[in-house]
């Protein structure tokens, strides 16, 4: 008792962390401007896109107005009509997501777990790792592009021994639209598998062998479960960038028209023929499916994790 | 006498390719930056020099470089100070409504950057707003914030608090313990924020596009080079970017590995 009253005693006076008057005065100027700038610049224009979608347009004109409404066929006619682009984004997501944790998780058990008696070889390793953010985007796309181009020793060498037909190519296919998106957005995964391998305590695996469980069974029921937060989170920050991307699938990159996705869509209608309820009624569909998958995600794993 | 096995060399012999195919495009733009290119920079033509020697010849290549590293520095600066402030009241401060907070920043890093951009040039489009340098630097600070706030959040949860009760027991002023201990000793993680946010900034392509209007960055003027032909002189900034962010990961990653070794003989 005489403790925990002293350690209220001295706590309340200069400990900056105890509420107060006057610290919560200055956490409310520390945390306001950054806050109203989000409030202002991140929720304000997700309520736009909202209400730009339920715009109703009226072409009587002979141009397309737009005006406030509550137009709800918007999201109907948006699925019916593009819903091959839709579903697109989906799947190619869902494989470049797999793609990405097969690629990524025996490189990050090794940097995470093999090499951990040398921290500077790891150290080495990540940034090989994150090396490819360091070059634009778009010029490590375009570079995809040029390896895999329609002249290129690749493509006449699969035409040559008949995986290709001799007027079939790479470039445009949804082979290489997933391959692109996989190979963009690898380190997003790599680096949270890494995260929480490094972590991985050694003894747990020698105790599963020592258990009797064969290599097999120890990666199965224990090098699984106890990397899921990486696994969570890097399917989690893989899927979202891929399932919005619009680049790689692009006609000026790796797709065709025969690969558009969402985004391809929302691009064009927002940009070129400036139909602004589609774009948005694409775009608020986008982001309920994210918000789904997160919230999905968050109840499996908590919250905590988040920031 | 050890007997070969497979799995001892199967993952060191994974990774090394892996890494290949990491590093393939990188090698590629290297080399390609040496194509003597006519219109597009697709196929081989022979070695050149040219494109190193004279990378502004190329039409807008350098404007758009030099316009994105304007929006770049000026987006990390407001980034950074509104991102630290927020970080230091998340762990130094108890205040109503931390969840909803919480959730307020990490929102941004959750949503595709598709619908960022659509909605903030929705937005701009509702009431009017004419985009350009301005819009685009408004967009960077947005989505750079959040990953200032988690940058600059773990430099503070490690941070002794008995350092700034020191230097308030030896009568500084609030400002002063600021100043000369609290950021001094944060430095490293604003630091990282700033790269981190620079980063994000130079490379963005998606969110700008939606909000750029006639201004040029130079992802911007990548994607539009790429219908009528990428110029040899975008691969050369690129690799120059690359050369120089890499130069400073390493110099990091040396200094602090020698700190951490200079730390273990200590003790």
């Amino acid at each position: 008792m005489a403790i925990a009253a002293f350690g209220h005693a001295t706590g309340s006076g200069h400990k900056p962390s105890t509420p107060g008057k006057k610290s919560a005065k200055v956490a409310i100027l520390l945390l306001a401007p950054g806050l109203m700038y989000l409030v202002i610049f991140f929720v304000a224009p997700l309520v736009s896109l909202v209400i730009t979608s339920l715009q109703t347009v009226d072409y009587t004109t002979g141009f397309a107005v737009y005006s406030y409404g509550f137009e709800i066929a918007n999201y109907v006619n948006v699925v019916s009509q593009y819903g091959e682009q839709i579903g697109r984004s989906f799947i190619y997501a869902f494989f470049a997501t797999i793609a990405a944790l097969l690629i990524s998780y025996p490189l990050a058990y090794f940097i995470g777990v093999k090499a951990r008696r040398y921290p500077l070889l790891q150290a080495l390793m990540l940034t090989l790792v994150i090396a490819p953010f360091f070059i634009s985007f778009l010029l490590r796309t375009f570079a995809w592009k040029q390896i895999f181009s329609n002249e290129s020793w690749i493509v006449t060498t699969l035409q040559s021994i008949g995986v290709l037909a001799s007027d079939q190519y790479l470039v445009g296919t949804p082979f290489l639209v997933i391959f692109g998106l996989t190979y963009n957005f690898i380190p997003f995964m790599t680096l949270p598998l890494y995260t929480s391998l490094e972590r991985l305590d050694i003894r747990y695996l020698e105790a599963g062998a020592d258990l009797y469980a064969n290599p097999r069974k120890v990666f199965r029921k224990v090098t699984i479960p106890l990397s899921m937060p990486g696994i969570v989170s890097g399917t989690l920050l893989t899927f979202i960038p891929i399932a919005g991307d619009y680049v790689n699938a692009s006609g000026l990159f790796l797709g065709s028209t025969q690969t558009a996705m969402l985004g391809n869509v929302v691009e064009s209608k927002f940009l070129k023929s400036y139909d602004y309820p589609t774009a948005s009624a694409l775009s608020v569909i986008l982001m309920g499916a994210i918000m789904l998958l997160v919230t999905f995600y968050v109840r499996r794993s908590g919250t905590d994790d988040l920031l | 006498m050890r007997k070969f096995s497979f799995g001892r060399y199967a993952l060191p012999v994974y990774s090394v390719l892996a890494f290949v195919y990491l590093l393939i495009p990188i090698a590629f733009t290297f080399f390609f930056s040496f194509n003597d290119y006519r219109r597009s920079n697709i196929t081989w033509r022979g070695f050149t020099l040219d494109n190193w020697t004279s990378v502004c010849e190329a039409q807008g290549v350098c404007a758009a470089f030099a316009t994105s590293i304007s929006i770049g520095l000026i987006s990390t600066l407001i980034a950074t100070t509104l991102g630290t402030m927020i970080a230091i009241a998340l762990v130094r401060y108890r205040f109503k409504f931390r969840s909803t907070i919480s959730l307020l920043l990490f929102l941004p890093m959750a949503t595709p950057e598709l619908v960022l951009g659509a909605g903030l040039a929705a937005q701009f489009f509702n009431f009017g707003v004419e985009m350009g340098f301005t819009t685009i630097v408004i967009a960077h600070v947005m989505f750079c914030l959040s990953f200032v706030v988690v940058t600059v959040k773990a430099r503070v949860a490690s941070l002794d608090p008995a350092l700034e009760e020191a230097g308030t027991d030896l009568y500084g002023s609030p400002s002063q313990v600021f100043w000369k201990i609290t950021f001094p000793l944060l430095l490293p993680g604003i630091m990282a924020a700033a790269l981190l946010s620079f980063a994000l900034s130079f490379d963005d392509f998606i969110i700008t596009y939606f909000n750029s209007g006639p201004t040029e960055t130079f992802p911007k003027f990548v994607y539009t080079a790429a219908s009528k032909g990428l110029p040899g002189e975008a691969n050369v900034i690129g690799i120059g970017v690359f050369l120089l962010a890499i130069a400073i990961v390493l110099t990091i990653q040396i200094r602090s590995s020698i700190k951490a070794k200079r730390l273990a003989a200590m003790k």
